[in-house]
């Protein structure tokens, strides 16, 4: 063998700076969208080597939901000071007063779909023109389609039967005034790549992904938290469990695993040996065959 | 550099041996009809990449669409168009992983109005695995794979004859599509051709090499991906550095940090090395590389990296760094094979914006010299209207010097990409052929156009 060759995380890595700096090159206001969550986290780690010794030359955007888990909002203030980033957090709640949108009703509002509005107004305030998101091409049938650079219309749309086509490294970040880009540096890596990642560069995690106990309820077979914003209908319950999270999105509706997983390699072992993918915790995939098709056409990240 | 820098890790947490895998890059272009999806869903299944709950989910789906046997198709039809038409429309890609290798699959329609996402798929594979059913031997769609194959520089190419069931595991039947089709390959360029008899609805020759067809002395189709070699697929030997973005931190710590960034797309690069940056022929040496570990003894290609010079030199993104004694070709004037991408058809007197690694100009069809026939390989002087899903010969010319390469030679000083002005669509893609290439000997003008 030569020894020119990369193993596939080394290959995954050097593919992600390459893809940040081409934003750094290509735009003139990007942002990078940061939850707290791990996949946002690694994006930010590649961000910080693409351009190393300087500092990222974006800010941190989070749109708060108000559902958030705290944990996951307590990390994220700590991260931002700690690399010395901009950080920029609007809250859905204002978009709500505003009358820019309003709460969902029914049996399990989720302020999920109403982030699109909020992140909109963001990036229309700040007029970004390219948004780097830690989506994954293996996380749902629809990302699976997605482009690196992904191109959205004045109104925030995405086309799916009309996207650029992207061939070898060449991307093309043209766009007319108003229009802006989703970009997705860790669009080839699975949730294993994070996580081994995560676990090569000894990266802090906000520790709600870790086994704790928490009082859930099983709603179809989600797992819950305990929250003001959920109310229990008839016949349901809380009861303590030891879980964690997967992913970390809404609480409203982000579902627990049940797991014992407390290390790191506890939660690669249990990654390698899952039978179920990460978003099958995610409620607001459980709405339709094409959910986030949806979502994602109207503006979702 | 040194491997060890990458594979060796001090975390006790991780799996060394997942820090050891390398990674392939294929591409599957073909129809149901094929037997594709069932091929994917088997490789996904068989390495336990399809949990369980995109697996209910599917026999859910499958149930209400009111379809007896459970559809693998509806795995990668990811889009609604798609699924309600029952076709592939767009490039998805898949991941999945053995204990060797981690894969990903740039799975492509197979029809002839989507050679684009075809082009696509392949423009960053590694390997391409083309299907035929072993009942109907090669037909029209093989050649047209395979030329695109070839065409778009795949080194490695595996023929699964697939349906062996459906001619009861016949040797002397898949003799003679291996005969069928290496006739017409030797006049394409592909180097490395395999054939490897399978069903992919039973399994045989897939995962694990099959008891009904004892004949087939060769490795099963996920051993032989696993072991392709590909540590020579990537040019090591022409140093070339498209600049990306300069690197100048404002701060004391690093106040005469210069860092010039970009990914290496051949050869090798280290410290103390001279190198002359293009267009401008200014000459520099090598101070430091970064990588995303830290400093770096040396840098090849595809690795992401900032290098400081000994000397400050304007240079900046779009230019190019290679070494004195081995230049690429600096001209305005590019010949090129190009496959069209909108239904709006090139228009020969129209300006184009143009992408050639981290350079963009202005450019100008000067000429359409033929258009192939991809199912026949036949050149048309007559017709020269180059339209959607077409690929043809053109003269190209820019208004700023490119730093080009063959791409025989480099896949990324090779390539380009053609921008409509006035929609900001990405309209072609374009492969340089050799600067001379009119006076070039006849065999490797052939090589050079896929063999044409």
């Amino acid at each position: 063998m030569s020894s020119y060759n990369l193993t596939h995380l080394a290959q995954l890595e050097h593919e992600a700076i390459f893809v940040l700096r081409e934003v750094a090159a290509q735009f003139e206001r990007p942002a990078l969208l940061f939850s707290g969550g791990k996949d946002s986290i690694v994006m930010a780690r590649l961000a910080q080597k693409a351009f190393a010794p300087a500092k990222l030359p974006f800010p941190l955007v989070h749109v708060d939901t108000g559902h958030n888990f705290s944990e996951a909002i307590e990390y994220r203030d700590w991260f931002a000071e700690d690399v010395g980033a901009r950080l920029i957090v609007r809250y859905v709640a204002d978009s709500i007063k505003a009358g820019r949108c309003q709460e969902e009703k029914g049996l399990n509002p989720s302020r999920n779909g109403l982030q699109t509005v909020t992140l909109l107004d963001t990036i229309e305030e700040f007029k970004f023109d390219a948004c780097l998101g830690g989506a994954r091409r293996d996380e749902e049938k629809a990302r699976a389609k997605e482009r690196f650079f992904s191109h959205r219309d004045e109104f925030g749309q995405w086309d799916p039967k009309n996207q650029r086509p992207e061939l070898w490294n060449l991307f093309n970040g043209r766009k007319n005034q108003g229009e802006h880009f989703r970009v997705f540096p860790l669009s080839n890596w699975t949730e294993m790549d994070v996580w081994q990642y995560i676990a090569r560069e000894k990266l802090k995690i906000p520790s709600i992904y870790f086994s704790h106990q928490r009082r859930v309820v099983n709603r179809n077979g989600v797992l819950l938290a305990e929250s003001p914003f959920i109310t229990l209908l008839d016949g349901e319950h809380y009861e303590e469990r030891t879980v964690r999270y997967r992913t970390v999105g809404d609480s409203t509706c982000t579902g627990a695993v049940e797991s014992p997983a407390s290390t790191m390699a506890e939660i690669i072992q249990e990654v390698a040996s899952a039978r179920v993918t990460e978003r099958g915790t995610r409620a607001d995939d459980k709405r339709s065959e094409s959910s986030m098709e949806d979502r994602k056409k109207a503006g979702y990240f | 550099m040194s491997a060890a820098l990458y594979a060796t890790s001090t975390n006790e947490h991780t799996d060394e041996h997942y820090l050891a895998m390398d990674l392939l890059r294929f591409t599957t272009a073909g129809s149901v009809d094929d037997g594709k999806s069932t091929l994917i869903g088997r490789l996904l299944y068989d390495s336990k990449a399809i949990f369980e709950d995109t697996l209910e989910n599917l026999e859910r789906v499958t149930e209400q669409r009111g379809e007896e046997t459970l559809n693998l198709a509806l795995l990668t039809d990811g889009l609604r168009a798609e699924r309600e038409q029952g076709i592939t429309i767009d490039v998805a890609y898949r991941y999945f992983a053995t204990p060797k290798r981690k894969f990903i699959i740039a799975d492509t329609p197979g029809h002839i109005q989507y050679t684009r996402n075809m082009v696509t798929g392949a423009s960053t594979a590694n390997l391409a695995i083309i299907l035929i059913d072993a009942r109907k031997g090669v037909i029209e769609q093989t050649c047209r794979h395979s030329f695109i194959a070839s065409l778009i520089g795949i080194p490695h190419v595996i023929v699964a004859v697939n349906k062996m069931d459906l001619v009861d595991f016949s040797e002397a039947r898949f003799q003679e599509i291996v005969a069928q089709y290496s006739e017409f390959a030797s006049r394409l360029n592909i180097p490395d051709i395999k054939f490897i008899p399978i069903s992919a609805l039973h399994g045989d020759n897939v995962v694990e090499n099959s008891a009904r067809m004892p004949w087939y002395q060769g490795g099963a189709l996920l051993y032989t991906l696993e072991t392709v070699y590909i540590g020579s697929d990537l040019n090591h030997i022409d140093p070339r550095f498209p600049v990306q973005t300069v690197i100048r931190p404002n701060n004391d710590a690093h106040h005469d940090f210069r860092g010039f960034a970009g990914r290496v797309a051949g050869g090798v690069f280290k410290p103390g090395d001279e190198i002359i940056s293009l267009p401008s022929g200014l000459p520099a040496v090598i101070k430091s590389i970064h990588g995303p570990e830290g400093e770096l003894a040396e840098a090849f290609a595809p690795m992401s990296v900032a290098i400081t010079l000994d000397r400050e030199i304007d240079s900046s993104r779009g230019d190019l760094f290679a070494k004195p004694h081995n230049q690429p070709v600096v001209t305005q004037d590019i010949e090129a094979m190009v496959c069209w991408f909108s239904p709006i058809k090139l228009n020969p007197a129209g300006k184009y914006i143009l992408r050639h690694a981290t350079r963009e100009t202005k450019c100008a069809v000067k000429a359409v010299r033929y258009k192939v026939n991809i199912n026949t390989l036949h050149k048309n002087t007559e017709d020269l209207t180059i339209g959607m899903n077409d690929i043809g010969r053109i003269h190209v010319r820019t208004a700023v010097p490119l730093m080009i390469d063959p791409y025989k030679r480099n896949r990324t000083t090779g390539s380009f990409i053609i921008i409509d002005e006035f929609t900001n669509a990405t309209v072609g893609a374009g492969m340089i052929m050799w600067p001379d290439g009119s006076d070039r000997p006849q065999s490797e003008q052939f090589a050079d156009m896929g063999g044409l």
